[in-house]
């Protein structure tokens, strides 16, 4: 495993790349349960990495390990070294609190809080950071603007996060993530709970977000992935079994078992 | 086609026998409401709320030091043991899920929850009123509020567990501790639940009079000091309904429907609550 992901890397441009989270070794258990197996990988600054494989290969597992989620419940854990920005972040003397405000998550179907739609995006801001009322509206004008959702939003700030469509919640969700100003942002199969055209929207945010986060993005939608993603990761039963640019993934995969999965012959 | 008429005539007669069982129920419910408001409703005056519980056979009295005694001891019983039942059942579906003192407290509460009120009201006697020596308004609230504990905690962890994990683990994304997680969006989800749960347990000691038999007591006259025995509207409905005067008996019924007009008007709210948060 090690090997192969080595020579990896030495094949990749290595100009302006910098490296935001590092898996070393990483194995991750479920009680006994062996989920990841010894993951080494780069997630790099400000690019869209993609997570593919068929269902339970451990892609959200993988992401789930980038914020600590797997914390809150205890017959979870995990070993090995994760690097973000240099610390190990599997460290016990880690503030996961703090970790989480870095990295952000965004999951598979949208979770608005039961209050505004303002105070779903001021909700995290206000655990970090002590703002002034005016600077708390510029944020959230910030993060809905970013999050393309101001125009729909902006005469209904009052109203109730639940109150939005589907689509827009997500966007809602992803704002709440974004208004933080976290450095990473994970993304568990954002769209598979939406329709096509909010899909879209959803995608065209991704290409925009990724000039100042860097993001790690599960799917089940391998066209998604092609489509977004700089960097495609494969996953097959908690092993990475390739890691490249998106297109050479796609389109000259060096694994047969990828070359299976993206030609549809498995999976 | 056999199977068929079959299924069709089992399905008739099925239909036929719940109907059944459902009207059998209503028609005594609708004639305890319909008796309760014709005999209450003749009861029905200004001075059922002005005057004082009258001596037997006098021409004038009312219900007033009864009214406000029910009202003082419930509303006590209500703020002393709803935040209590609001935390243990935070801590039972947040904290103590899986662990040994969350199950015994689990048990616990449903005995507690189906005990008969009168032993609460002989415990209460027993460690209070024997103690203190004598009868007393506080006596009744801490009976009431025994009562109000398992109602609320149970409605709160329940209401709790409904709330799906996803939305807690969207507010752990951003970095918020777990009490932040339980107050500003747990119960915060779930509000509307916890707040039919005490509407459920006002409800339901209102009318209760066996724990205040041995608290409480009742008294003839306006006293709302709780160390001496208070009149409340169960024990006065009780006394006056045995006796053998008429206008005390009257008293009694008008006593019955202002009971039952606040338990049905707390289940319609309760009802609305419950149905405002769930069409969110």
């Amino acid at each position: 495993m090690n090997a192969t992901n080595q020579s990896l890397a030495m094949n990749e441009p290595t100009t302006t790349l910098e490296a935001q989270m590092v898996f070393k070794n990483l194995d991750f258990y479920y009680g006994k349960f062996h989920a990841l197996k010894s993951i080494n990988l780069e997630i790099f600054k400000r690019h869209v990495t993609a997570f593919i494989g068929p269902s339970g290969c451990g892609k959200s597992t993988l992401l789930r390990t980038m914020n600590r989620m797997y914390d809150l419940y205890p017959d979870q854990h995990a070993s090995g070294e994760l690097l973000l920005d240099g610390q190990n972040i599997l460290d016990r003397k880690v503030d996961t609190n703090a970790l989480r405000a870095k990295v952000g998550m965004v999951f598979q179907k949208p979770t608005p809080f039961p209050m505004s739609i303002y105070e779903n995006i001021a909700f995290g801001v206000r655990l970090n950071e002590r703002l002034s009322m005016y600077e708390m509206e510029q944020r959230v004008e910030w993060a809905l603007k970013k999050a393309a959702l101001w125009n729909e939003t902006k005469d209904k700030l009052k109203q109730s996060g639940m109150s939005l469509s589907g689509g827009q919640q997500q966007r809602l969700c992803i704002a709440r993530g974004i208004a933080v100003k976290p450095e990473v942002l994970l993304l568990d199969e954002p769209t598979s709970a939406l329709d096509p055209i909010s899909t879209m929207s959803i995608e065209e945010l991704i290409s925009e977000l990724k000039t100042e986060f860097t993001i790690a993005i599960v799917t089940h939608n391998m066209q998604q992935a092609a489509r977004i993603s700089d960097y495609t990761a494969y996953m097959y039963l908690g092993e990475m079994i390739e890691f490249g640019l998106t297109d050479q993934v796609f389109i000259k995969p060096k694994k047969k078992e990828t070359e299976d999965y993206i030609t549809g012959r498995f999976g | 086609m056999e199977l068929l008429r079959q299924r069709q005539i089992i399905n008739k007669a099925a239909l036929a026998l719940s109907m059944a069982a459902m009207a059998f129920g209503l028609f005594w419910l609708i004639w305890i409401l319909f008796t309760t408001l014709e005999l209450g409703v003749a009861g029905l005056s200004l001075d059922l709320f002005t005057k004082m519980t009258p001596p037997p056979n006098s021409s004038e009295g009312g219900l007033a030091n009864a009214i406000a005694g029910s009202l003082l001891l419930v509303g006590l019983a209500t703020a002393l043991g709803a935040p209590i039942g609001i935390l243990a059942g935070i801590y039972l579906a947040e904290y103590g899920q899986r662990t040994w003192l969350g199950r015994t407290t689990r048990f616990v509460n449903s005995l507690l929850l189906s005990a008969p009120s009168i032993v609460i009201g002989l415990f209460v006697y027993a460690i209070y009123v024997a103690q203190m020596g004598n009868f007393s308004g506080f006596s009744g609230v801490i009976a009431l509020a025994l009562i109000v504990i398992p109602v609320v905690l149970s409605t709160t962890e329940n209401m709790l567990n409904l709330v799906p994990d996803s939305l807690r683990e969207a507010a752990f994304a951003l970095g918020a501790p777990k009490r932040i997680v339980i107050m500003k969006v747990a119960l915060k989800a779930s509000m509307a639940g916890v707040i039919t749960g005490i509407l459920l347990a006002v409800a339901r000691i209102a009318g209760e009079t066996a724990p205040l038999l041995f608290t409480a007591l009742s008294n003839q006259f306006w006293s709302l000091d709780l160390n001496k025995p208070i009149a409340n509207l169960p024990m006065t409905i009780f006394k006056f309904a045995m006796s053998p005067f008429k206008d005390w008996q009257e008293l009694a019924w008008a006593g019955v429907f202002l009971i039952t007009l606040g338990v049905l008007g707390l289940n319609i709210i309760a009802r609305i609550l419950f149905r405002a948060k769930h069409k969110l």
